[in-house]
């Protein structure tokens, strides 16, 4: 047996209110490509930013022993130093800099008085040819595209002298051709010695790839699988990643479905930046009166950037498509049309894109209908008031006071107050993306209720979730989301975690299949 | 809450208060009690009645995002220097005269404020060019020389700070104290009273939540008792300044609209979050243009005070007028990031600057020396204010 390269012991790590990790174990051999699967918010990600130093000793408990010794990094350089270089989903890349200043930035050729350009961009041109990348290292960032951009960051890793590579999701904006190097590219390094840690939502990959496969669910370390060994299948993968058991943990609910409200055809939107790429593409949809609607998929899918093109063309480039609501064809164009339409988007992100943290929980109640409390312009503060402790009192918030700033308040109260807000600008259809992420149990629970609660008022709802549980315990139906196409639609009934995984695989490999032809 | 947290709370809110009422005793005790003079109280309001004016209208632009005007000084002195042409070289009366500086702040701004808000130009830049661009053509409309406006009586009186410039004594100033200034005091407490009971009764009559009934009689009690005391010092020297009802009608007019109106709402959202803000069908860019052109309007009112101060109009004045309207601003607890700040607090910030200033000059300190010293308060109103909001953490973490 080869020797084990790196340990990862009983790692634990909390976030305020989340188990993020529990307990978990990971070894991998000297020389091998490890992959970590599992959903979204699993944990891998926290895991390798546990190993990389992100998250620094202390901030954890376990241990970690990497080439025999036990290792306490307190940042990116301590791993760093040992030959432990990560590679995030999301490039960090300085796009007006060139190949080689970005390749060696933070670790510059020279001395801090001189930078020896020569150094910089002939080394650069050497690394880049390792990962068969055939660009000039003078070349500006913004110039190359997103698969080359990708290869920019193996070979910056290559310059940093890694010895454990760690790649997260790295062809999750690739396509088939690219991919298909890249994955090349890590069996070659692993011929040369190079260990890699890859985490990846695509399995044909992983199987690929990878020697070794452990499955992380919920914090934990389920099982590791061996190529060879054990049943390697896409089927046993997932079986794995879903496994657990659905509990009671979802409200009862008297569906009572109406009319079609709500109906989008062949809806299409491109990137906003990168114009040419398509975010979805051709989606046709509808929603009932009183439904609550799931639409799964993984990170990346293209869901928020589907609702968040809806509602008002918030997001993306030329979009064209059809928006019918109660059997007239609607125009939104800014997001006060969504409004006044009844439309209601409901962010995943709430404190980038939802609340006002500096400001009390009633400016937020009321920002997105001022209408309703003011009278030509001036704001009747007591009605203001008034309105914001009734939401209070209904959604049962938990706070001493509506004066009280956003930004104190836990993650499940914020995102109450964000209900509260748009449930005050009294929409017909509310989109719900991510509506429980970062929030305990608890509170996920009283969310399900007033999500209850509105589709019995007659309202719909249209629910985005990256937890499978979480729509097959709410949704009356589920449309199935994958490389921005619905791959798939299933009643509430006949859904399970199994089918959904497969036809996000299936439909993801598809697409894959496709574009590469 | 222990009684720690209770007095730790009351500092936090009312840092700037405290720190204006210290500073006061401080230079009190220095100047053995010059500085409260009734004339120095009196000049204290006509020397910086443009800095009221122009701190009201920066606010505004700060709330959007710690976006600041260095356009204001030049633009002050352009639409001075056109006014006082106009009305001396061209003989327009003075009543035109205020509308075209009014209409041509505003159009100043609304220039400014449409590459700052539609083309998204930094507002550094493009204030910064504006900066040049109305110093220049201050220059060019003055041709270089001092026009003065002596003759415009009715003018200089209504906007200026200078020896005649105030309300009479409809009651014949008995005994040297000015009458109509101690009634136009009485009045101002009785309203504010009177605003301040009503709307306690009208929330507890619809059983809203109101004050607890300590702290809110004691901060009536003081606020009625500074202006008591406020306007016992005017009334002991000429009485109240005309300009001193200007800079109450700015502050009025702007703290109603930044705390009661939808529109006032606006600022402190885009600045609080702007993709929160547009996503709650809030059209940010609006906002924006707003709060130049408003800038502008207020820089045009404040060029008026400025050059019926001085009775006339010369290309330097105007100089350094932004940078005494943002550090106003930021003493006074608007924060650099935006989204926080308000018209009294930025009124505080303005007084504390210009008590350190008269205050230093009663001691004779040196120039340049007061400017140090300015220079170092303001750094340290903006200090306390970011490592207050990192709950106290004084170096950042570097992530």
């Amino acid at each position: 047996m080869a020797k084990i390269l790196l340990e990862m012991r009983n790692i634990t790590k909390t976030f305020p209110g989340v188990k993020a990790l529990d307990n978990v174990n990971l070894q991998v051999e000297e020389g091998e490509i490890h992959a970590l699967v599992g959903e979204n918010g699993a944990g891998k990600s926290t895991l390798m930013k546990v190993l990389s130093g992100i998250h620094p000793y202390g901030s954890y408990e376990g241990q970690i022993f990497y080439d025999g010794e036990e290792c306490h990094f307190t940042n990116t350089k301590d791993s760093e130093r040992k030959g432990i270089v990560i590679i995030h989903q999301e490039l960090a890349l300085v796009p007006y800099m060139t190949i080689g200043e970005n390749m060696f930035l933070g670790n510059e050729q020279g001395s801090s008085f001189k930078i020896n350009w020569n150094e910089t961009f002939g080394k650069g041109n050497e690394y880049l040819r390792i990962v068969g990348l055939s660009e000039s290292s003078r070349t500006l960032i913004k110039d190359i595209g997103v698969g080359k951009q990708q290869l920019v960051e193996i070979a910056k890793a290559l310059a940093k002298h890694a010895k454990l590579l760690i790649l997260d999701e790295p062809t999750s904006s690739l396509n088939e051709s690219e991919s298909k190097h890249l994955l090349d590219l890590m069996l070659k390094f692993k011929e040369e010695g190079m260990t890699s840690i890859i985490i990846s939502h695509k399995l044909n990959e992983v199987s690929y790839v990878a020697d070794k496969i452990t499955v992380i669910r919920d914090g934990s370390t389920i099982e590791t699988l061996t190529k060879g060994v054990d049943d390697c299948s896409e089927a046993r993968i997932i079986k794995g990643m879903v496994g657990r058991e659905l509990s009671d943990r979802f409200p009862k609910r008297q569906s009572n479905i109406g009319e079609v409200c709500l109906e989008v055809r062949n809806w299409n939107v491109n990137h906003p930046l990168y114009t040419e790429r398509k975010i979805v593409n051709d989606v046709s949809f509808n929603v009932k009166k009183g439904e609550v609607l799931g639409i799964s998929g993984l990170m990346g899918a293209g869901r928020t950037e589907l609702a968040m093109s809806i509602f008002g063309k918030s997001y993306g480039e030329a979009i064209h498509g059809t928006i019918i609501k109660d059997g007239k064809e609607i125009h939104l164009n800014s997001v006060e049309d969504a409004i006044r339409n009844r439309i209601a988007y409901v962010t995943e992100d709430r404190k980038g894109n939802g609340l006002i943290l500096s400001n009390p929980i009633k400016i937020n109640t009321t920002l997105a209908n001022l209408k309703g409390v003011s009278n030509h312009g001036v704001i009747d503060r007591d009605k203001e008031y008034k309105v914001a402790v009734d939401y209070k009192e209904k959604l049962r918030t938990k706070t001493p006071s509506v004066e009280q700033l956003v930004g104190n308040l836990s993650g499940g109260n914020q995102q109450k107050v964000l209900l509260a807000k748009w449930m005050f600008a009294d929409p017909d259809i509310l989109i719900l993306d991510e509506p429980t992420r970062g929030i305990d149990v608890g509170a996920k629970y009283e969310i399900y209720c007033i999500i209850n609660q509105l589709v019995s008022e007659g309202k719909s709802v249209i629910m985005i979730s990256s937890e499978m549980p979480e729509l097959l315990g709410m949704c009356d139906r589920i449309y199935v989301m994958s490389e921005g196409k619905f791959v798939g639609e299933l009643s509430g009934e006949e859904a399970t975690q199994e089918k959904i995984m497969e036809m996000i695989i299936r439909g993801a490999d598809n697409t894959v299949a496709n574009s590469a032809s | 809450m222990n009684s720690k947290n209770k007095v730790l709370d009351f500092v936090n809110k009312y840092t700037m208060v405290i720190a204006l009422v210290l500073v006061i005793i401080f230079f009190s005790v220095q100047t053995g009690g010059a500085i409260l003079y009734p004339s120095n109280v009196s000049n204290l309001i006509s020397q910086n009645a443009y800095v009221f004016v122009l701190a009201t209208g920066m606010l505004l632009c700060i709330l959007t995002g710690g976006n600041i005007d260095l356009s204001v000084g030049s633009v002050v002195c352009f639409v001075g220097s056109v006014g006082a042409t106009l009305m001396v070289t061209n003989k327009i009366s003075a009543p035109v005269a205020v509308i075209i500086m009014f209409v041509l702040g505003t159009l100043i701004g609304a220039w400014q404020a449409f590459w700052i808000a539609y083309v998204r130009i930094p507002p550094f830049i493009v204030t910064l060019s504006g900066m040049l661009i109305f110093r220049g053509l201050s220059n060019v409309v003055l041709d270089g020389m001092t026009v003065s406006i002596q003759d415009c009586t009715g003018f200089v009186k209504v906007f200026g700070g200078g020896a005649n410039c105030y309300v009479p004594d409809f009651f014949g100033n008995p005994g040297g104290i000015n009458v109509t200034c101690i009634i136009a005091a009485c009045l101002a407490i009785a309203i504010y009273v009177f605003v301040m009971v009503s709307n306690r009764l009208k929330r507890k009559k619809k059983q809203y939540e109101v004050e607890k009934f300590g702290p809110w009689c004691a901060k009536m009690v003081v606020i009625s008792a500074a202006i008591a005391v406020f306007g016992v010092r005017l009334a002991q020297y000429k009485g109240i300044p005309n300009v001193l009802l200007i800079v109450v009608g700015v502050i009025v007019i702007y703290s109603y609209i930044t705390s009661n109106t939808t529109t006032g709402r606006y600022f402190y959202a885009v600045g609080g979050n702007e993709k929160a803000t547009k996503l709650s069908g809030i059209n940010t860019n609006k906002v924006y243009f707003l709060a130049y052109t408003n800038m502008g309007f207020l820089a045009a009112l404040a060029g008026m005070i400025t050059i019926a101060r001085m009775t006339s109009a010369q290309p330097t004045y105007g100089q350094n007028y932004e940078m005494d309207a943002i550090a106003s601003c930021f003493i006074g607890g608007a924060s650099a990031y935006g989204g926080i700040g308000t018209v009294p607090g930025v009124i505080i910030g303005a007084l504390l600057m210009g008590v350190i200033n008269l205050g230093m000059f009663s001691m004779g300190v040196d120039q340049n020396m007061q400017k140090v010293v300015k220079g170092l308060v303001l750094l340290a109103a903006v200090i306390f204010d970011v490592v207050s909001k990192r709950g106290g953490k004084f170096v950042a973490k570097n992530t």
